[in-house]
């Protein structure tokens, strides 16, 4: 490749696009004085302002302008290069002139919606004006190259957003694989007794989906795996999923149990996590009934024969096909992808974490998810409510907001708590008949039928306490508190510090981020919100996709949401990747390396430095060479390159130098 | 690291017990506690309420004293054991790094004092000195005659770690419990161990201020407790000396000692009973007698 000429087609000509953004710009930036100035920056012939450049009208400026040869060259000062940059290449390009020679100064989300003082405002909108029309004085003509999208998805993540994103795909007919990093899929869906507010089996309508999903001829679903590695870039990523040793073997596996019937340890001793702990289970295992592959597991934490080997293995006797197989080793499988769904799901909140609630400290003091398993009829108790003693409660209060809307923990709202606790105080009504008592700070029902649902509890007789309890001990003031939990609350609509006495309590918790929800959006290169949830694109209009081009989201992970949204969303997450696959091609930015042969002196520094293998050197001439095919444009060999020969389409060296001056000489 | 001692005026008048043994523990620890100098008062919650800037240059002039006593050390600590003093100066130490105007209006006034501001001397209160800085395995090491046997109830109120939980845990403080398993102590599961003493309002508006105090004293009881154990000495008042006036009113007994935790360190130190001030407990009962063979002088309810 050549060395980019300064100039390509003579004297650069200048168009500087001025927009208002309605009042977003023009309240702040003295747009008429910022025009004068733009007019008298060196190349520009061309100086205009409009109410909204990115209008049809507005990008039709820049049109005619460039038809009637008064400008080759342009720059729009407006928003943020993520709103519009694509619109003015496109308008530059319709124009006749290389989509390229285009270059946008944002005086928006830089300058006008941060800067308070109008003349400050109006002095950093001039800089980087003149910062844009020096660069792009410099700018030259590229080609856009296209790639082929690959027409298989990744989707991780196995609860009911991915599961429905799967199955969404798989039925367009695409390849789909499945990483779940549990031995089954199912997710938190697979844990709770009934839904809000259809009061559906959870179960019942979640299973038959999960099964669909093992049956697909179309999805490929590895449990007990994880993503380790993702290369590449839209339409072409590259990822490597680890599968841990499950120690049975997923092919011959039938799913009868005998192996655990015949485990050493006759009954189970460990605690079991699908139960969240209030159940035991063995070391070789299955978690629930209809647990999708229902594929037993061992837990080398626990098996003896991991932690003594001197087990005699009972399990492997037991198992006529033989799938028991100790030897199992971790195996690291490869595949092409075109896009990637992330449904990586949340984490409840810890309830230990808020001292004052008792949780942990003493008995019958509950989590909510932990209720969902002792209401539920496949539950260790099998959907009996009982307290430690046997009995049954005969008072239940629900705690709303622990760990939500509470700057000691979490500041926002979960979103699905008040319903939940609406349904868990329904369930926990029919089953033991006491009376329950709701603690909460304001009722949030925005959804189909939900408001609804809130009226019935109150038929129901269920009582309502608006107040944030401020502790829960066993301190009893007067005899009838004895033996009781006693939640100590200001009612807020009666103006009073109640002193409710109950047997049992429900600490609604909300929902966290997964705890290594930083460490997965590093792995697929997208943002987190500070809170750890991964960051959408654009809060309204791009919901479900990320910064990074062929990442999609969908369900809790980018946010606390109930059932209906996360399957929504699970929809709209396929139907964004389906996009993608049916365009077939993605357009790459030019923005490759290229060597400067005259002052390449063969070092080979470049080389050793490129991830992609994209330079190589050819001999004859000592020279180093890249190839704009395999380039993803990283940078890293400029920034290595001793002598300065390496130079980057769309980021040269004299380029950036040249934009700073612009800056540097009008501030 | 140097440590002065910042009395205030509890510690010299109704909390002189706690000064003693406090003083004595320190001694017995040989960790040096000069008394800071020409101290004035830690502008309380009165001058809080009325004129901020007032109460923080109050408290600023004690920091200036105590750079200067420091003698250059740029490491100075002052003890203050009294929970509205340790509130107060703390405060004063967070708004002076929080708001630098106000640094600055405190310097100009310290100046006409013809005193410098001091901004890096900190504000710590015995139990975390005791805690973090002396350590447990020293305190158990000077233990002579271990309190097993004596069921503690360890009372923190509410200055100490609220609003600002410098040292413990602002819902669960422990440090004093810790202190007391030391010594050999069992420290009672109560949850009321923050919980309001009535503070001021048994001066105030007495049947609300020892309402408060009864809930403490009956459940410290009810759960079994010799003895309540404090860090601050109006805390310390409100649960002893309203005994009386409580058990009257409620018609309930609610007689138990309450002792400051540094005189319950000097007994289990074998230190004498006078020099911890246990001659001047009002505490009717002879608990502490029988848990703990004082040597010498005047004992608790004899």
């Amino acid at each position: 490749m050549s060395v980019p000429e300064n100039r390509t087609n003579g004297t650069p000509k200048i168009g500087v696009y001025i927009c208002h953004c309605g009042i977003n710009i023009a309240n702040k930036v003295n747009i008429k004085e910022t025009v004068d100035f733009a007019a008298k920056l060196p190349y520009v012939t061309v100086a205009k302002e409009y109410k909204f450049m990115c209008s049809d009208p507005g990008q039709e400026l820049i049109q005619q302008d460039i038809r009637a040869g008064l400008i080759d060259r342009v720059v729009v000062a407006s928003c943020s290069p993520l709103m519009h940059e694509a619109t003015f290449r496109n308008a530059t390009g319709e124009g006749g002139a290389n989509p390229f020679m285009f270059q946008m100064a944002n005086i928006r989300e830089h300058v006008s919606w941060v800067t308070f003082d109008k003349d400050a405002a109006t002095v950093k909108a001039k800089a980087l004006i003149a910062a844009a029309v020096h660069r792009v004085s410099l700018h030259r003509p590229l080609e856009q190259t296209r790639v082929p999208v690959h027409p298989d998805v990744l989707v991780v993540g196995g609860g009911i957003a991915g599961i429905h994103a799967s199955l969404t795909l798989a039925n367009a007919g695409k390849k789909v694989y499945l990483v779940e990093r549990e031995p089954t899929i199912g997710g938190h869906m697979a844990k709770f007794d009934k839904t809000f507010p259809t009061l559906d089996c959870s179960a019942c309508i979640l299973t038959p989906k999960m099964s669909a999903v093992r049956a697909h001829p179309n999805i490929t679903l590895w449990t007990y795996s994880e993503v380790v590695g993702v290369e590449g870039f839209v339409g072409n990523f590259k990822v490597k999923v680890r599968r841990k040793p499950r120690y049975v073997d997923e092919d011959l596996c039938v799913g009868c149990l005998e192996c655990i019937e015949a485990c050493i340890f006759k009954k189970g001793k460990f605690p079991d996590e699908f139960n969240q702990g209030l159940s035991q289970r063995k070391p070789i295992y299955i978690p629930f009934p209809q647990a999708t592959p229902l594929v037993a597991v061992i837990d080398p934490e626990t098996c003896a024969h991991f932690k003594t080997g001197k087990c005699k293995k009972p399990c492997a006797d037991a198992c006529q096909p033989g799938a028991v197989k100790f030897d199992q080793t971790e195996e690291i499988k490869e595949v092409a992808v075109g896009s990637v769904i992330l449904a990586t799901g949340f984490k409840a909140f810890d309830a230990a974490r808020v001292g004052r609630y008792g949780y942990g400290k003493y008995p019958n003091i509950y989590t909510s998810l932990e209720i969902e398993r002792l209401v539920n009829a496949a539950g260790p108790t099998g959907g009996e409510l009982k307290m430690a003693d046997g009995r049954k409660p005969k008072s239940v209060g629900i705690v709303h907001c622990v760990g939500s809307r509470d700057n000691n923990t979490n500041a926002y709202c979960s979103r699905v708590c008040c319903m939940y606790s609406l349904k868990l105080a329904h369930l926990i009504k029919e089953r033991t008949e006491a009376e329950v008592y709701n603690f909460y700070i304001d009722m949030r029902t925005p959804g189909k039928g939900y408001e609804e649902f809130y009226e019935r509890l109150l038929k129901e007789n269920v009582h309502f306490i608006r107040g944030r309890v401020a502790e829960i001990n066993d301190w009893a003031m007067i005899d009838e508190e004895k033996g009781h939990l006693i939640i100590r609350v200001e009612d807020t609509l009666i103006g009073r510090v109640r002193r409710v006495p109950v047997d049992m309590v429900v600490l609604s918790v909300g929902l966290e981020a997964q705890p290594d929800a930083d460490a997965v959006r590093r792995l697929f290169n997208i943002s987190c919100s500070h809170e750890g949830w991964f960051l959408e694109r654009h809060p309204k209009l791009a919901p479900v996709s990320t910064f990074t081009e062929g990442i999609f989201l969908a369900g809790a992970c980018q946010g606390p949401k109930d059932i209906p949204d996360c399957v929504a969303q699970a929809g709209a997450a396929a139907a964004e990747a389906l996009a993608l696959i049916d365009k077939g091609s993605v357009e790459l930015e030019p923005n490759t390396a290229f060597v400067n042969e005259e002052v390449c002196a063969g070092c080979h520094t470049c080389l050793n430095v490129c991830p992609y293998g994209a330079i190589s050197y050819i001999k004859e001439i000592n020279k180093a060479r890249v190839n704009g095919a395999l380039c993803k444009g990283c940078g890293t060999c400029v920034a290595a390159c001793p002598s300065g020969a390496l130079q980057q389409n769309l980021f040269t060296d004299e380029q950036i130098m040249n934009e700073i001056k612009g800056v540097m000489n009008h501030v | 690291m140097k440590y002065l001692y910042y009395p205030g005026c509890s510690l010299k008048s109704t909390g002189r017990a706690y000064e003693e043994s406090m003083l004595a523990v320190f001694g017995a620890l040989d960790i040096p506690l000069p008394e800071l100098h020409d101290w004035n008062c830690c502008g309380a919650t009165a001058y809080m309420a009325i004129s901020e800037l007032k109460a923080f240059a109050l408290c600023a002039r004690n920091f200036s004293l105590a750079a200067e006593q420091a003698k250059g050390d740029p490491d100075v600590s002052l003890v203050v054991p009294c929970a509205a003093c340790y509130l107060g100066l703390n405060k004063a130490y967070r708004y002076m790094h929080e708001h630098p105007d106000l640094k600055g209006t405190i310097d100009k006034a310290l100046q006409s004092a013809g005193l410098g501001l001091a901004d890096g001397v900190r504000v710590r209160h015995p139990l975390d000195v005791i805690v973090n800085d002396i350590g447990l395995d020293k305190i158990s090491s000077k233990v002579t005659s271990s309190l097993a046997g004596m069921k503690v109830a360890c009372y923190y109120g509410c200055q100490i770690i609220r609003p600002y939980a410098d040292f413990d845990d602002q819902q669960n403080p422990t440090t004093m419990n810790r202190i007391m398993h030391a010594l050999g102590a069992k420290t009672l599961d109560w949850p009321l161990k923050t919980r309001c003493c009535g503070g001021s309002l048994t001066g105030t508006i007495e049947d609300v201020g020892t309402r408060l105090s009864y809930i403490l004293l009956r459940e410290a009881k009810l759960r079994g407790a010799d003895v309540i154990v404090t860090a601050c000495p109006l805390c310390q008042f409100n649960l002893e000396c309203y005994q009386t006036t409580i058990g009257r009113m409620y018609h309930d007994r609610v007689d138990i000692p309450v002792v400051y935790f540094t005189q319950l360190m000097g007994m289990a130190m074998g230190l004498d009973a006078k020099a911890l001030g246990l001659q001047r407990l009002i505490s009717p009962r002879p608990v502490i007698k029988e848990a703990v063979p004082v040597q010498g002088g005047q004992h608790v309810g004899a």
